[in-house]
This record gives C-alpha cells, sequence and structure tokens, in this order.
C-alpha cells in the first residue's frame, strides 16, 4: 500500500478497518468520528475513488494507492478546496474537514448541483455547514461557484487585529489533517483500555470473575471497584467543586444506569482489550429501577443515592431529588386579575453533544515522576485537581494538557475517560490510552438534561405581563453533575429578562436509573426558553399583539433590576444593552423574501423567540493569562483555557497583537495546558473571551506599558511621547519632536540634537524593570477573577412551511440577531451563531437520545440518531447588534452558547402560527407533527 | 471498525469455498459488516474474488445483476436511461441513507441477502418482479422472488452458508413506468417508508411499501387504482413497525400518502 505516496509495508490484521491501519501507519490525517460509515472524518481516496475507511476491510487497500488529506496536493501545499476551507472559515474544531476536504476533492459538476443530498456521508457539528458548502463551491468552480463571502474573493485583506475577520493559525494544518488532537500522537508502549458496562439499570455487583481475562495473552490487568479509591468525587467540573454532588466513584458497586462501567480491562491492543472483556463475569444482584422522573420523587419510589446527604449536595436523597428551589410570589391573584392567561407543560429530550472527536485521554507517568495526562476536555486545571485529589496526590504532581479538541459543547466539562486512563496506568505502570467509541458517547458520557416546564402567566390588555410561574422538573439520570447548575441557571436569566410584578418559581432535579445528564451548550437555559417563549407566544395570540412587540413591551431594561422569582441577580449588570437592536433587526429581516419556496398546499407562518444569557457563569470564573516579547519581536501568549473550535485562541491572537502593536503572524498563543499557566477554570459558560480573553487583554496592556517606560527610557522621553511597533518602541510623530534628519521641517526643533526614532526590542528589554524581564524576554502576566457579569441577548425568528400529512417541516427564511458586544472577529462570531442555530435545529426537529423500557439506550450510533446533515440546515442572516458592553474586554461579550437557545422556540411558535396547533415536546418531528395535527 | 474478534479471513474462488466453518460470515462490500460491532464473526470468507459483478442484458432482454455489482454501479447504469424503467434504479440507489462513498463499496447482493426493511435493492427488485439466484449451502440451487426474501427488519430467507448469487429482472419489466416516493424524519435519512409502483403496458400497476414495513408489502391491480383505493390499502397493510427512525402510525400514514402519489404519477 502506498499512503499519500509513501510506501508502507505490514498485512493488516484479519477484520481490521482501513482507518486503524492507516493511523497506525502514522497517516494520522484520517480521523476517528464515529466508527461506522456515517460521519465521514474518516474519508480517503482509494485509487482516486473517495470511501469511509472505517468501514473499508483495510485488506481491501492492500497493493493500492491511499491518498488522505495530507496528500491531496504535494507537500505543505492545499488543494483548492483546502484552500477555499480556510478562506471561508469551513470548520471549527476541524475534526470533521481532513474528511470533508478529501470528499469535496473529488466532486463532479452533477453531484455539485446537489451538495446537501451529496455530502449527507459527512457530517459537522460545529458550523452549520453554510462556509463548508461556499468553501467547497468556491474551491470546485472558483469564483462562478456563487461565492459570496469569499475574503480573498472579494479582495480584502486579511484581517489581523479586533474586528478583522482573522484565520486561525492552525488553519492550513487543520484542513490537511496535520493539526494534533488528542490521539494523533500517541507515547511508546501504549496499553489500551475496554471497559464492561452493567447490563442492569440498577444493580449491585455481586462478584466479579476476571479469570478468564486475564488468563489471556496480552492483557495487562482488569480494574473493578477493589483497585479504585473509595473517594466519591462528581464527573462535572466547576471553579468550586462543592457546585456539584459527590456521588460518584471510579468503579462503584452498586450499577446506576445500563451501561455504567463496572470493569476495566487494560491490554497490549484494543483488540485484545476488547476480545478480554467479552470474558468477564460480573454476578449482579438485580435492583427496581425507576426511570422517570416524576415517580422518582414520588412517595415509594426506591431511592438510588441511599447514602448521600445535604452533606454530599444531595438536597433530600429520600425522594431523589438532587437541587430544588421554591421561591417567589403567589400568582394567582394576579392571574385572576389578568386579561388574559395560558398554561401548558412543554418536555424536551435528551441530546447527545455528538462532538466528532470522542472523549478520551492518554495517561503516563512521565520522566520528572508526574502523572502526565493528554486529554480531550474543556477543564484541563479542573481535571487535574480533581485527579489529584480522587487519587490522593498533591497538586504539583499532576499534569493535565490538551491539545487541539474535536468539538466540545459542553460534554467535555467532565472527567468521563481521565480517571480511568490514570488508574490504570498507575496499575500497569505504562502508558494507557482510553479513547471512547461512539457508542460509549451514547451510553456513559452525558446527555442533554430533559425538563419537563409547566408555564403559567398572564397579561393585561396592552400585553404587559401581570404574573409568570414556572414549574420546572430536571431529569439529571443516575448521577448529579450538572444537575444543580443547570437547574438553577435553566430558571435563571429565562426568568430575569421579563420585567413581570409577580414570579413564582418551584424546579427540582431528580435521580432516574437513566443515562447521567450532564452540561451541554445553554446550560438549561434552551429548556425553560422554551417553554416561557411558547407561552408569551400564545398571549401575544390571544391578545392580537406582533410577537416582537410583545417582548418589546416586556424586556428588562438598563435600570430594572434582573429578577429571576424570589431574588434578583445580583451580580448581574447591564454592561451593555442590545435586546432593542436584535429584535428590530430580527423583525425587519425576517419580512424580506423567502430563501426557500413554499411548497404549494403546505401552510406557512412565522415565529420568534428571544434569549438572555449572563457573558459569565456566577461565583467566579478564573483566567492567568502571561505574554512574553522575545527580542526578535516574536510574542508568546500563555493561558490556560483550551481550544474545541470556539475560536477563542484566534481572538487572544488578534488582543496581542492589537495591544501590543505587532503583527498577528508574531503572536503565538499556546494553551490548554497545566504547565502554563497557574491556573484557568476553563472553557465554557462563553468565557474564551469574556474571562480568558480578558486576562490576556491584561497581560498585554501590562506589557505595553511596561515597554512604553522602558522603551521611553532607552529614548529619553515620557511613556506618552512612545509607541510601540513591530520592531520596537518609537517616538510618536509629535509637535516638538524630531525624529531624524530628514524630518526637520518643524523649525522649533530643527537645531535641538536628533533624537535616537526607535529603540529596538533587545534595548527596550534591557531597560526593563526587573519584574517584566524573564529569560531574557519582556514579560507580564495578569490574574482574572470575573465576578461582575454582563448580558447578552438573542433573537432568532423563522418562516416556515408545514405539509399536515405527513409532518414535514420546512424552513423558508431564518435570521438572527445577536446582541455580542463588539464583535472581535467578525467571520467567527458569525460562525459560532450559525452553529448554534444549526445545533438547535437538531434539538428541535430531529435528536432525542432514546431509551428503552428497560433503561437502556435505543439509538447509540449516527446511524439512528440525526445529527443534522447539510441538507438540514438553512440558510440563517446573521445580524449583530451595535453595543459595546463595560465589563469588556475592549467591549466584546459572549457568543457562543446562546444562540442556540432561542431556536427551539421560535420554530415552535412558527409551527403554531402555521398550523394553528401548538407543539408541547421537542424534537418536533414530523411523526409527532402530523400527530398533532392529525 | 474493526471486527476484533476475526482470527481469519480467505477469499473464495469455487462454490466449494462457499462452505462456512462456524463462525465464518461471507464479506460482499463489508459496509454493513464494518459498521457494527460483530462479537460472534471469528472468520471472513471474502466474495469479493469471485467476481460476479454482471450487470447485463440476457439474450431474452432480461437484466442480470451479479450480487457483487456496487449500488454506485448500478446507480450510474440507471442513469445512462437503458430502458424505460431505468430512473427506478438510481432513485433507489439514492434512497440509501448511505452516502455516495459508501454505495460505491456496498453492493446489490449485500443489501437484498441482509433484508432491512430499508434496504432499498429489495424495494427495487420486488417494485420489477426481480428473481434471487440462491445457492444453497446444501448444493442446490434456487430461484426466489425477492420481495419473499425479508423475513423481518435485518433477516432474510437465506439459511445459514446459502449466498445470493444474481437478481435478474425481467424484459417486461424493465419496459414499464415506474413511480418513486420516499420520507424519512430527516431529509437523507434512513427511509421511514419507501413506495415504489409499476405500471405496465397492458395497464396492470404494482406498489410496493418498504422501509415502512418489516417486510415488503406488494399490492398488484390490473390496472392503476383511483388515490383512494391505494391509500386505504397502504393503511390495511401489515407489518408496519416502530423504531427510533420512524414510528408505527406515521410510517402507515405516510405509506398511504406516498402510494396515493405513485399511483397519481402512474396515471
Amino acid at each position: 500500500m502506498r499512503i499519500d505516496g509513501r510506501a508502507v509495508d505490514g498485512a493488516p490484521e484479519p477484520g481490521q478497518c482501513l482507518r486503524t491501519f492507516l493511523r497506525e501507519a502514522g497517516a494520522t490525517e484520517v480521523k476517528k468520528g464515529c466508527d461506522s460509515g456515517d460521519c465521514g472524518a474518516c474519508s480517503v481516496l482509494v485509487d482516486g475513488a473517495p470511501v469511509h475507511s472505517c468501514i473499508t476491510p483495510a485488506q481491501r487497500a492492500v497493493g493500492r494507492d491511499v491518498t488522505t488529506a495530507g496528500g491531496l496536493a504535494p507537500g505543505d501545499a492545499l488543494a483548492p478546496v483546502q484552500e477555499a476551507l480556510v478562506d471561508h472559515f469551513g470548520f471549527q474544531c476541524g475534526f470533521c474537514s481532513p474528511g470533508m476536504a478529501v470528499t469535496a476533492s473529488t466532486l463532479t459538476p452533477e453531484q455539485l448541483a446537489d451538495l446537501p443530498r451529496t455530502m449527507r456521508g459527512n457530517l459537522c457539528r460545529c458550523t452549520g455547514y453554510r462556509p463548508i458548502a461556499t468553501a467547497i463551491r468556491h474551491g470546485l468552480c472558483g469564483d462562478d461557484g456563487e461565492c459570496g463571502g469569499c475574503v480573498r474573493a472579494a479582495g480584502a485583506p486579511a484581517g489581523e487585529g479586533v474586528g478583522a475577520s482573522a484565520s486561525p493559525a492552525p488553519a492550513r494544518r487543520i484542513v490537511q489533517g496535520r493539526e494534533r488532537f488528542t490521539f494523533d500522537e500517541v507515547p511508546a508502549g501504549l496499553a489500551h483500555v475496554a471497559v464492561v458496562g452493567s447490563p442492569h439499570a440498577h444493580a449491585r455487583v455481586v462478584t466479579i470473575d476476571a479469570s478468564a481475562a486475564l488468563a489471556m495473552d496480552g492483557v495487562l490487568a482488569v480494574l473493578t471497584h477493589e483497585d479504585a479509591p473509595d473517594v466519591r468525587f462528581s464527573t462535572a467540573r466547576h471553579e468550586h467543586r462543592e457546585d456539584d454532588p459527590d456521588d460518584t466513584r471510579i468503579l462503584d458497586t452498586v450499577m446506576r444506569f445500563v451501561g455504567q462501567r463496572v470493569a476495566v480491562v487494560v491490554a497490549e491492543s484494543a483488540r485484545i482489550a476488547q476480545r478480554a472483556a467479552a470474558l468477564i463475569a460480573v454476578d449482579y444482584e438485580v435492583l427496581p429501577a425507576v426511570l422517570d422522573p416524576e415517580q422518582a420523587r414520588s412517595p415509594g419510589a426506591h431511592v438510588i443515592h441511599p447514602e448521600r446527604s445535604a452533606a454530599d449536595r444531595v438536597a433530600d436523597a429520600s425522594r431523589n431529588v438532587v437541587a430544588a428551589t421554591h421561591e417567589g410570589d403567589d400568582v394567582e391573584q394576579a392571574l385572576g386579575a389578568s386579561a388574559v392567561t395560558t398554561a401548558g407543560t412543554w418536555r424536551t429530550s435528551r441530546v447527545s453533544h455528538a462532538q466528532l472527536e470522542t472523549h478520551g485521554s492518554i495517561a503516563w507517568v512521565a520522566d520528572d515522576g508526574r502523572l502526565t495526562v493528554r486529554t480531550s476536555s474543556q477543564v484541563p486545571f479542573l481535571v487535574r485537581d480533581e485527579l489529584a485529589r480522587i487519587l490522593g496526590r498533591s497538586r504539583e504532581s499532576v499534569r493535565v494538557f490538551t491539545t487541539r479538541v474535536g468539538g466540545g459543547f459542553g460534554g467535555k466539562q467532565e472527567m468521563f475517560t481521565e480517571d480511568i486512563a490514570a488508574l490504570a496506568a498507575l496499575a500497569v505502570g505504562r502508558p494507557v490510552a482510553y479513547e471512547m467509541t461512539r457508542e460509549e458517547e451514547f451510553v456513559r458520557t452525558a446527555v442533554r438534561h430533559p425538563f419537563r416546564v409547566s408555564v403559567r402567566a398572564g397579561a393585561d390588555a396592552d400585553g404587559r405581563l401581570t404574573a409568570l410561574a414556572v414549574d420546572a422538573l430536571s431529569d439529571t439520570g443516575a448521577y448529579g453533575n450538572h444537575a444543580i447548575g443547570v437547574l438553577f441557571h435553566g430558571c435563571s436569566e429565562s426568568m430575569a429578562v421579563y420585567d413581570v410584578p409577580v414570579k413564582r418559581l418551584d424546579a427540582e432535579a431528580v435521580y432516574t436509573n437513566t443515562v447521567p445528564s450532564g452540561a451541554f451548550r445553554g446550560y438549561g437555559l434552551g429548556q425553560v426558553i422554551f417553554a416561557i417563549e411558547s407561552a408569551l407566544d400564545d398571549l401575544a395570540l390571544q391578545l392580537g399583539i406582533d410577537p416582537f412587540e410583545m417582548r418589546r413591551i416586556n424586556a428588562a431594561r438598563p435600570g430594572d433590576p434582573l429578577v429571576v422569582a424570589g431574588h434578583a441577580e445580583d451580580d448581574l449588570v447591564f454592561g451593555s444593552y442590545g435586546l432593542d437592536q436584535c429584535l428590530d433587526l430580527a423583525q425587519a429581516s425576517l419580512a424580506e423574501p423567502d430563501d426557500v419556496p413554499a411548497p404549494p398546499g403546505w401552510l406557512v407562518g412565522e415565529g420568534m423567540a428571544t434569549s438572555m444569557i449572563a457573558t459569565v457563569p456566577p461565583r467566579g470564573h478564573l483566567a492567568d493569562a502571561s505574554v512574553a516579547l522575545s527580542p526578535d519581536g516574536q510574542v508568546t501568549v500563555s493561558v490556560g483555557t483550551a481550544e474545541f473550535g470556539n475560536g477563542s485562541v484566534t481572538v487572544h491572537s488578534q488582543i496581542a497583537a492589537e495591544v501590543l502593536g505587532v503583527r498577528r503572524s508574531s503572536v503565538t498563543v499556546i494553551h490548554g495546558d497545566t504547565d502554563l499557566a497557574s491556573h484557568d477554570t476553563g472553557a465554557f459558560g462563553s468565557t474564551g473571551i469574556t474571562v480568558a480573553g480578558k486576562a490576556v487583554h491584561a497581560a498585554c496592556e501590562t506589557l505595553r506599558d511596561a515597554l512604553l517606560r522602558a522603551g521611553a527610557q532607552a529614548l529619553g522621553l515620557a511613556a506618552e511621547q512612545c509607541e510601540l511597533t513591530p520592531e520596537g518602541v518609537r517616538a510618536l510623530r509629535r509637535e516638538g519632536m524630531a525624529h531624524d534628519d530628514a524630518d526637520t521641517d518643524d523649525p522649533a526643533t530643527a537645531d535641538a540634537t536628533p533624537l535616537p526614532r526607535l529603540a529596538a526590542w533587545p534595548d527596550v528589554i534591557a531597560a526593563l524593570e526587573p519584574a517584566h524581564r524573564r529569560d531574557g524576554h519582556a514579560w507580564a502576566d495578569s490574574g482574572l477573577d470575573q465576578r461582575v457579569r454582563s448580558v447578552a441577548f438573542n433573537v432568532q425568528a423563522f418562516r416556515v412551511a408545514v405539509r399536515p400529512e405527513t409532518g414535514e417541516v420546512r424552513i423558508l427564511r431564518s435570521v438572527h440577531a445577536a446582541d455580542a458586544g463588539v464583535v472581535m472577529n467578525p467571520e467567527q462570531c458569525r460562525g459560532q451563531v450559525e452553529g448554534g442555530v444549526a445545533q438547535g435545529i437538531g434539538s428541535a426537529l430531529y435528536e432525542e437520545v432514546l431509551i428503552d423500557g428497560d433503561g437502556a439506550i435505543a439509538n447509540p450510533a449516527f446511524r439512528q440518531y440525526r445529527v443534522p446533515q447539510m441538507a438540514d440546515v438553512p440558510l440563517t442572516h446573521v445580524m449583530f447588534a451595535d453595543t459595546s458592553d463595560e465589563l469588556g474586554p475592549m467591549g466584546a461579550k459572549s457568543m457562543s452558547e446562546s444562540p442556540y437557545n432561542p431556536v427551539a422556540p421560535a420554530l415552535a411558535n412558527a409551527i403554531r402560527r402555521a398550523t394553528g396547533v401548538r407543539p408541547f415536546e421537542l424534537p418536533m418531528t414530523r411523526d409527532r407533527v402530523w400527530r398533532l395535527l392529525a | 471498525m474493526d471486527l476484533t474478534a476475526v482470527e481469519t479471513m480467505r477469499e473464495a474462488r469455487s462454490r466449494a469455498d462457499l462452505a462456512l466453518a462456524p463462525g465464518e460470515a461471507f464479506l460482499a462490500g463489508g459496509t454493513w459488516l464494518y459498521s457494527e460491532a460483530q462479537p460472534d464473526v471469528t472468520g471472513l470468507v471474502d466474495l469479493s474474488s469471485l467476481g460476479w459483478d454482471e450487470l447485463e442484458r440476457t439474450a431474452a432482454g432480461d437484466l442480470r445483476i451479479g450480487a457483487m455489482t456496487a449500488v454506485a454501479a448500478l446507480e450510474a447504469y440507471g442513469r445512462t436511461e437503458p430502458f424505460p424503467a431505468s430512473a427506478l434504479l438510481w432513485q433507489c440507489a439514492d434512497s440509501l441513507l448511505a452516502s455516495f462513498k459508501v454505495r460505491s463499496a456496498a453492493t446489490v447482493g449485500g443489501n437484498i441477502a441482509k433484508g432491512y426493511a430499508a434496504g432499498s435493492m429489495i424495494a427495487l427488485a420486488a417494485t420489477l418482479d426481480g428473481e434471487a439466484v440462491v445457492w444453497r449451502a446444501d448444493g442446490s440451487d434456487a430461484w426466489v422472488p425477492v420481495a419473499e426474501l425479508p423475513t423481518g427488519n435485518g433477516s432474510s430467507a437465506l439459511g445459514r452458508g446459502d449466498v445470493l448469487r444474481e437478481v435478474a429482472i425481467p424484459a417486461a419489466c424493465l419496459a414499464a413506468r415506474t413511480a418513486h416516493r420516499r420520507i424519512a424524519l430527516a431529509e437523507h435519512g434512513r427511509s421511514g417508508a419507501l413506495v415504489t409502483g409499476r405500471r405496465d403496458a397492458d395497464g396492470a400497476c404494482v406498489v410496493v411499501i418498504t422501509a415502512a414495513t418489516l417486510t415488503p408489502v406488494v399490492l398488484r391491480y390490473g390496472d392503476v387504482p383511483t388515490a383512494d383505493v391505494v391509500a386505504a390499502d397502504a393503511l390495511a397493510a401489515p407489518g408496519y413497525y416502530a423504531d427510533p427512525l420512524g414510528s408505527k402510525d406515521w410510517r402507515r400514514q405516510v405509506s398511504a400518502v406516498l402510494a396515493a402519489e405513485v399511483v397519481e404519477e402512474l396515471r
């Protein structure tokens, strides 16, 4: 076989797929996404024809030419479609990009004519496909490809500083597959694990017989609860570990959901580990299981965590209630006096994050003696801290780092693999990898919390809300990771956005014997917003008030307190306010013509919804950053936060270039490593800019000021008389100062001794205060604990057509207005909005992780779980409000989670207005919509 | 994915090689086999060494499709419009969930032998009265209507060691007019209902429902029925089922809607 022109020896193992053979031969350009031929991340060419290498027998490629994304063009060059993917921001995390490029490179004009149909074998979870489709057309057809947004085609210069659409630094490597993800580099002597899962939703482990497995050649160890520390923790990671209940063990003696890990095989190869796992015999005492959250909190229900208490942060274990709040006023009187009232109960589904890189980590003891973990995580520092605690080690003896992370969406704000990899590596004294399969992603990570939300609301004849009561029930599954945070956050900004005189909130999060729920984009808001925005729509319909106007009448605005129900959110401030602009922008854009025509005979309607989100999670989110400038003018920014497609690192480089006055090409951002900074809470809660970016900004400003002082001293000037340039500190050109001999037209200074024009970096660094000199570099750092929080807004609107006989919903026009403050990178920010809308459409119309009658996942594969394909995501017109936030940095606000939140209610309201029947349950699949109207 | 239980892999070169040892399974395109864990498969017998990719007209004008013919090859052939019913070839190929990359490896025979309700090569052959040549494990040969091969969603009348050798479509059916409708819970998702139809020169009409029902439902009429009649027949048909890709009542409903559209097109 030849791989990208390189001859490779060795015979594939029987049953081995081509993807594994290629990666073991070093061709890590080929990614593993689904392992079942559905996602396309592993696409390669075999003798020029594209295949999914995960379902291609390796044997069949022997003697043939295999081309990966790294071989589409010679050397470091890119194929045209790869160039276009770079130019058009056709990736975010970049895990799908190599397969996307390989597939696109082969398309015929006939295939291009119906690109969504052609590309159904390539999934992207981040972008919403619009930039990918544009890039493919442009890459294959040039300017004839209906290319509307091509930076290069438009002749605009590539952006550099804040406010420009700067390209991510690794863009070219990403589209070639050469940027390293978690498993693209592995230590020598790597062992692998396979996990044995519980077949029961609730059972006590009686005995585990691993003798047959241990007798197999190549099996290094079998780990059970006897090998796991008797320490409880939460897989959820927060700045304050007390935010989550301590209810989980690495390996437990009680199984609380189908698929929970009961034993772990460590072996020389993944193949041996999987075979050995099948030989482990576990004897269970089956216990009664409760799968429904309403039953779980009802009298007589089996108690799932009887030994937990308030000391473990479980509110009422005897009722299976992890968290609860009952606050606010009685709404009965206000509702009784209202001109109109509405009431309903809305339900949301379990949703899988479906990031294309599965969870996984590699652990080993490094030469320096530290336990070292390379992992796919949004929170490397928090994982380090908890690993150290569980394993009884010092924090200093553990290092956790990430390389590029292939998507997260909240799912990697958890510790699902690092504990196993670390325990196994310490047990066998070798590096150990735990790379989850796609099935494991569904079975034993976490899903979006399913909510049941009842809303009662009233309004007066003018549309002013008189009362709002919310009763929320969240199903956290078998463990309480993120149960508390999601419940409280979900009910917070969703209620606080409206100024209502009487509010009531009753909310509980409940254990069931099902797959755990966890952090998911929006963190509970989307579920509650679905209910509240639907209820508001119903009031507007009753009153005959335009739905945009209904929000204008009732939205909180600067000067109003932000009240949830019984309490105001004291740390929330209006650092800026753009909801009014968002409503105007979305309403105006919705009035424009359809992008897709309505088929004859289908019912047409419009709907909209609003959402608010705090720009930072509550009670502190920390980031440390440092910045160093070398004598040759190279800038290195070190920051703890991880990059998983959110684009934060690009913005950090823009901030550094802007503040320090250097070219962005001379800025390198290193990130995601506990060795790089003293602390970083992590990349969640949309904090990549508002916290980590703000820390970078502060460090850069400190360094800038120090450099100016030092440069001024070297030049014999005051700091105010100097500026930074890529070469050094330069005297400002201003009246009363000479720059050089040729610049003496100012008679006042013509006779003065000319001052040196520029202090070069080595001279500036030599003149720096010692505190800002480190290893011959200029250096500054910052530490940020962001406790005051601002608010950002999103408004989504749709026009849809519905076919009552089949339940089909077609989106005719989709518009989204976002209040992101100062937009630091417009193309990246647009991408975050488009990706959020696409994921929202998935949750609203297609996606549901199904639980069967025994508690097992019924659809644990992309073949049965419908992640939106290119054909399922319409064009969304994205607009930004013109605001600048006081909390910054540089006026920016968060904009990565929140575009997801108003999508489902906007679609539901559009379907209601098209058909006259209101949907109450997500996803609004074709069969459900048909049944609504039947 | 890697089939981690597989120990042996051998190429079949003769009918004798098709005798399966315990744990062995036939490997055709491999696109389904390698897409799921196969803990019980310890050996593979590769059929690709047999050729079996005939795609040709016989002297009688029948279409002979070797079992190892790639779905994409059949699709491409259909797009050359060799006979009036040829649109159904590419329409059914494109009705699979599978991407064009999968279809270039997946085989017609594999799709039929697997017996999935949404196996659109079954729909194609059933609509055109296709017959399968089955090489029985006992050495005998059998001609079986393709419509009768599936016994459930993912099971077939093929016994262990039986091999689907080829499918033959009678010349008369190739000359018929055809129609095709499909729906899924997502635009290009696995079919929730696939309704195909054929109208012969003499007016006789066949409407086939697959994907919505566990096994193909073949409705035959002397003349093109009215939309109401075929919708009523579709609603009364047996075998509708529920799974994560569609509920039973919806599959039944949309089958009737699509069947009505099919006969309207064939009228």
